[in-house]
């Protein structure tokens, strides 16, 4: 049967990168008993992949890996023992099953939203009023936001308008912060510190580097015109 | 969470920030406040390789079941952190509680191999401790040192405070308790040092003064004191059924070297071959307890979740049970998903019927270690391994399915002969005839036989302590011979050839066997850049040329002599156990090319039966 689990990355653990983060989550589903499946051959590996790689540096509570087991537990009971098997800084939060002819998490990602603050001696002197007035007109007013993306190979125009679903400023502990909902997966990934660039660059600034912690919330799926699914929502709750 | 040393910027502008962080699972985490000892152990080299070492898992594990001490871990920062902690004047730190280093009691290093000495330099440099012990003052760590290359201390002598020789479970209570008594007195560092080398196995530089005569020699090394003893006793475990073993390693998110478990089935080795350190220091062999290895086996796989199990000794094919013992592991693990790793296997039926059901054996390849191409060779280093033992066990295996050999040789051995070098070629190619004896029809394309030479590297406390070495051109000369020689072969399309860089063995072969007089070159060396001189990426051999010929080290005279049988050696202060008088009987049959038996066949009178266990005492109570 297939399950999805969604886990929080938090404080130190957000230098651990996605392949030690996919090996770590290896031993913990043996410290665990999880009952988990194995391809078959000489070397078999834990059936497992992850939705969508977090970058190092920033924290999340809402990753997702889908694995594969012979038999399971109760959600309850199997989060808890996933938790006995944690260090601190990683959390299970859930564990569900889902319909086994559902795709990978990976392949039907769409979107991922975050909230990015800022880091110490890195603080705007603009207000949170002030922050609001210039998103609506750098994101809401246009019918586009052209900007220039660099890849390895070459530079390619793209709509930031099509692939920022939601940008805000917010309030984290008496400073602003930033609340962006952004295009994610394998064809469209947009980075939450690539929208900040291109709006400070529209604020005539130049971003620094390590300016924001970025925090990710949840991961999803769907799209912005049928409306999107947090993938933890697709599977059921073992009883 | 918990405060790291480090800036978000530092760890995000650098390589593997991973590295720094701690926070692994099975790290022990206390108060620092509420003990007595902080202690810091190093591994001197990168976190990947140090956390991959079983020696400091054990003492964490060992000095941490201890409520007053606090044991953390340090490894040397890699060149990119490395230039920026210096830079920023930022101290090393413990990764668990990420405290500056130069705040602990203790800093202790393990010394694994010779090109890490530069390394140990850099770590204390970065916390800010005086390079040199005698320039530290009270509130410094005692810098402690232990491990193989501490059984000849003396070219990193005047780095370190005190070292420890031998197993490391025996004398730290001891030498904690007298810490603890000397703080309570308010006693100073060296009135510490002075109790501390009267405890078994402490070593302390400066309490010894060292003269040198005319011909450039050691002419006396002796105790500045009355109380200090002339001879530091090595430490070694007797019971081994009782000593601590860790049984929640710690589990490092990065891949460390090894990313296993790590199962420690015996200590020493019975071999006796002539040219290997850890064959003699670690005598007697002794074995553990099979039922508590099972049980071992089954806590570390559970506790940490790995997918892999080692066993661990020098000669693993001559621990008595080990056939129980494999199939135990395969019985109850192989199923799900463990696999079994097994290094340092005499092939033969066992061990290729266990290898068959735990690896693939079209991928694994067979590793032999005759280390010397001519039987005459291997008489002179007491290789017990022949020709025929080496094509039997490869035409078993070629049989059962495998078609890639690896073998591993020395170069430069004392008395070889251009037969000897080109011996090594033939061998490979007798191999390889084995191979092709099998019907086309039944074997499975090409062999592929690669043959690797490291030069040899004569070492303490070893019968062949009195060789000497060659030169750099000599020893890529040999290389050159036996390359020539795979050419000549009629299978060389099936023959590989590597070999070692030269430079690097000269060096090892002046820290092996040098005197306190080679301190100056390290330190120098390390000043003008030297770090990581293990990783060849790192290693500048005219940076070492140029700080031994500024310090006035001729390296020849600690290479190239061979040593007189009355020398008295920088290391003759230890008794490791082994005598000089059983080294040299020892050194005169190597030259005899005449074998010993191994310490099952018949006792040789090495000197470690005064232990009082071990093998020598096998089938005797």
């Amino acid at each position: 049967m297939k399950i999805r689990i969604k886990f929080a990355k938090s404080g130190n653990m957000k230098f651990i990168g996605h392949l030690d983060t996919m090996r770590y989550f290896q031993k913990a589903m043996r410290r665990a008993d999880i009952d988990i499946a194995y391809s078959t051959g000489f070397s078999p590996h834990q059936i497992m992949s992850f939705a969508a790689p977090l970058g190092v540096g920033i924290t999340s509570d809402g990753e997702y890996l889908d694995i594969e087991v012979h038999s399971s537990r109760s959600t309850a009971e199997s989060v808890n023992a996933l938790n006995q098997a944690m260090v601190e800084g990683f959390r299970v939060l859930d564990y569900r099953q889902l319909p086994d002819q559902s795709k990978t998490a990976m392949s039907i990602v769409s979107c991922a939203d975050y909230t990015l603050t800022y880091r110490e001696g890195y603080e705007t002197d603009l207000s949170i009023g002030q922050l609001a007035e210039v998103i609506h007109s750098f994101y809401e007013v246009p019918e586009k936001i052209e900007v220039v993306k660099q890849t390895k190979k070459s530079e390619k125009i793209i709509d930031l308008k099509q692939l920022v679903y939601d940008f805000k400023v917010v309030e984290a502990e008496g400073k602003p912060a930033f609340y962006l909902k952004v295009s994610t997966g394998s064809t469209d990934n947009t980075k939450p510190e690539l929208v900040m660039e291109h709006f400070y660059n529209y604020l005539g600034l130049e971003l620094a580097d390590f300016t924001f912690q970025t925090h990710r919330h949840d991961v999803y799926t769907g799209s912005k015109e049928n409306g999107f699914l947090s993938l933890n929502d697709m599977g059921e709750v073992l009883v | 969470m918990s405060r790291l040393a480090l800036s978000d910027e530092i760890l995000l502008t650098i390589d593997q920030p991973a590295r720094y962080i701690g926070g692994e699972l099975n790290m022990v985490k206390k108060d620092p406040a509420s003990v007595d000892i902080r202690f810091a152990m190093c591994f001197p080299d990168v976190y990947e390789i140090g956390m991959s070492h079983l020696g400091i898992q054990i003492l964490y594990d060992m000095f941490n079941r201890r409520s007053d001490v606090y044991c953390e871990r340090v490894y040397s920062p890699w060149p990119d952190l490395s230039r920026i902690m210096k830079v920023k004047q930022i101290p090393l730190f413990a990764l668990e509680s990420q405290d500056p280093i130069k705040d602990f009691d203790f800093l202790g290093f393990t010394i694994q191999y010779e090109m890490c000495y530069t390394n140990i330099l850099q770590i204390l440099d970065l916390s800010q401790i005086p390079l040199h012990a005698s320039e530290r003052g009270d509130d410094m760590p005692i810098v402690i040192g232990g491990g193989p290359c501490t059984y000849n201390p003396e070219p990193i002598a005047e780095f370190f405070d005190l070292f420890y020789i031998g197993e490391g479970e025996i004398s730290y209570d001891a030498l904690f308790a007298l810490y603890k008594q000397c703080r309570q007195e308010g006693l100073s560092r060296a009135d510490f040092l002075r109790r501390a080398a009267q405890i078994p196995g402490i070593y302390v530089p400066s309490m010894y003064e060292v003269t040198y005569g005319e011909d450039g020699c050691l002419s006396s090394f002796t105790p500045r004191y009355d109380d200090i003893p002339a001879k530091v006793e090595k430490q070694l475990v007797m019971d081994m059924s009782q000593a601590p073993y860790p049984q929640k390693p710690l589990v490092p998110f990065l891949k460390a070297t090894q990313d296993r478990v790590v199962l420690e089935i015996q200590r020493g080795c019975i071999r006796g071959c002539r040219f290997c350190q850890a064959g003699m220091i670690y005598r007697p062999t002794r074995e553990k307890d099979i039922e508590q290895l099972k049980t071992y086996a089954y806590e570390m796989l559970k506790s940490t979740g790995h997918e892999e199990i080692s066993l661990s000794s020098l000669s693993s094919s001559d621990y008595s049970q080990l056939e129980e013992l494999v199939n135990f592991l395969i019985d109850n693990f192989h199923d799900k998903g463990v696999n079994i790793s097994l290094p340092s296997l005499r092939i033969d039926a066992f061990s290729l019927d266990v290898m068959g059901k735990v690896q693939d054996i079209k991928k694994s390849s067979l590793t032999f270690a005759p280390e010397a191409g001519s039987q005459r060779m291997r008489d002179v280093i007491n290789k017990g391994l022949t020709k025929d033992i080496i094509l039997e066990g490869a035409g078993q295996a070629f049989e059962g399915g495998w078609q890639k050999v690896k073998l591993y040789f020395m170069l430069g051995l004392p008395t070889e002969t251009t037969e000897d070098m080109q011996a090594i070629a033939e061998l490979a190619n007798d191999i390889a005839v084995r191979y092709y004896e099998i019907p086309k029809e039944q074997r499975n394309g090409k062999c592929q036989i690669t043959i690797s030479t490291s030069f040899f590297v004569p070492k303490p406390f070893t019968p062949l302590q009195w060789a000497p070495m060659c030169t750099v051109d000599e020893y890529l000369g040999k290389a050159k011979i036996v390359n020539e020689a795979v050419k000549n072969q009629l299978n060389r399309k099936s023959i590989r050839y590597n070999w070692h860089e030269a430079d690097v063995t000269v060096l090892e072969g002046v820290f092996a066997r040098g005197d306190r007089r080679i301190a100056a070159a390290i330190e120098r060396a390390y000043e003008k850049g030297a770090l990581f001189d293990a990783w060849s990426e790192y290693f500048d051999n005219d940076r070492w040329l140029e700080a031994f010929d500024e310090t006035g080290i001729d390296i020849g005279f600690y290479t190239l002599r061979q040593r007189d049988l009355s020398e008295l050696f920088p290391w003759d202060f230890i008794d490791a156990g082994v005598t000089k008088e059983f080294l040299q009987r020892e050194w005169k049959k190597a030259c005899e090319q005449t074998v010993t038996p191994n310490c099952r066949m018949r006792c040789s009178g090495c000197g470690a039966r005064k232990y009082g266990g071990g093998v020598c005492f096998e089938d005797q109570n």
